[in-house]
């Protein structure tokens, strides 16, 4: 019967109904993972061409952060200025879980809230917590009081 | 002892009961029922006589309020308890209330709900007996084991087959009749 009104005939599952959902179950995982590998070959990842403008020098305060997009693509980055006086530019999206991260100017670290991952706001690397790699970084071209970001040198090594 | 005592039944002798109302009272104590009477007591004919009859659950072995509810609501468990219509399924559709042979579902219509006995399941499934059966003075309720009512009322026999009709109805309550008794005709009118 398709609902039994027995408790425990309703709550009983049958060795070929649990073997039926493994099956489902693993292959569209395997039909997913499929599906992800076959993206990643077929569509190249985004790539910025040339130099891209952001803003002006004097729009980011020292410990201060600015968001910003490139056209043609919807990562999200955010545009850092250190305390040492430095910018650099990150991919707003932790690596573990696509969270969106902050910088925390107090500990020069970016932290992700969702599983406290915490990179290194200079370097981009993993510090502590479950992401498994470094954060994605843009190169920062600073002229006259004009910021620009580009895709870094060596970008194919880039992950 | 917290768990279900299989070895306990309940025996229900609707000609002992006085209409005192403790088992409703008692019933109503209990929140899981939102504080309302799970145990009917009934006038039989008032203009005649003062005698009340109870009526509780009976927990049928094929219970048709279960079988006639469209929405899976009311299931029966694997001690044969047949549980009041659950909060989240129940649509107030008063099909179970109107197929009950013994009348024993009642729309509660505030809360657009069907609630009924459920044999005190907080506590018969902790080894305790349902409240109605611990108050009740006249013997009219009694929960126990099968020995210990024969030991009781040694003249009557317990019986769980009601005749309806062409229609035999088996339950987990038993009734009290007179010694010998296999089986209580409701309506023999065919």
């Amino acid at each position: 019967m398709d609902f039994p009104i027995d408790r425990v005939e309703a709550e009983h599952v049958s060795r070929r109904e649990f073997a039926k959902f493994l099956c489902l179950v693993s292959g569209g995982m395997a039909v997913g993972s499929g599906w992800v590998a076959i993206k990643d070959k077929i569509i190249p990842p985004f790539r910025i061409k040339g130099e891209v403008f952001v803003c002006k020098t004097t729009d980011v305060t020292r410990g201060g952060t600015h968001p910003f997009t490139v056209e043609g693509s919807r990562v999200p980055f955010i545009l850092i200025h250190l305390n040492d006086g430095s910018f650099r530019a990150y991919e707003q999206k932790c690596t573990h879980l696509s969270c969106a991260v902050f910088y925390s100017p107090d500990h020069n670290k970016i932290e992700c809230p969702c599983h406290h991952g915490f990179f290194d706001a200079s370097t981009g690397a993993v510090l502590q917590g479950p992401p498994p790699r470094p954060l994605p970084h843009l190169e920062v071209v600073i002229r006259e009081d004009e910021i620009f970001v580009r895709e870094p040198q060596g970008h194919d090594q880039q992950t | 002892m917290n768990a279900f005592r299989t070895d306990q039944e309940f025996f229900m002798d609707p000609q002992r009961c006085i209409g005192c109302h403790a088992c409703e009272m008692a019933c109503a104590e209990c929140e899981t029922n939102g504080q309302l009477p799970m145990i009917h007591v009934d006038y039989v004919d008032r203009y005649y006589t003062p005698q009340t009859s109870v009526q509780i659950c009976m927990h049928c072995e094929d219970p048709v309020c279960a079988k006639v509810c469209p929405a899976v609501a009311i299931e029966k468990d694997e001690y044969g308890i047949v549980h009041s219509a659950k909060t989240d399924r129940c649509i107030a559709c008063s099909n179970c209330v109107n197929a009950c042979p013994f009348g024993v579902p009642k729309k509660i219509q505030p809360m657009d709900l069907m609630m009924k006995c459920n044999m005190c399941y907080d506590r018969t499934s902790a080894g305790k007996k349902p409240m109605c059966a611990t108050v009740c003075p006249s013997g009219a309720l009694f929960y126990g084991t099968r020995e210990e009512m024969a030991r009781q009322r040694p003249n009557s026999t317990p019986v769980n087959s009601f005749k309806f009709g062409k229609q035999t109805v088996k339950t987990r309550v038993n009734i009290m009749m007179p010694k010998g008794a296999t089986e209580l005709v409701v309506d023999d009118s065919e």
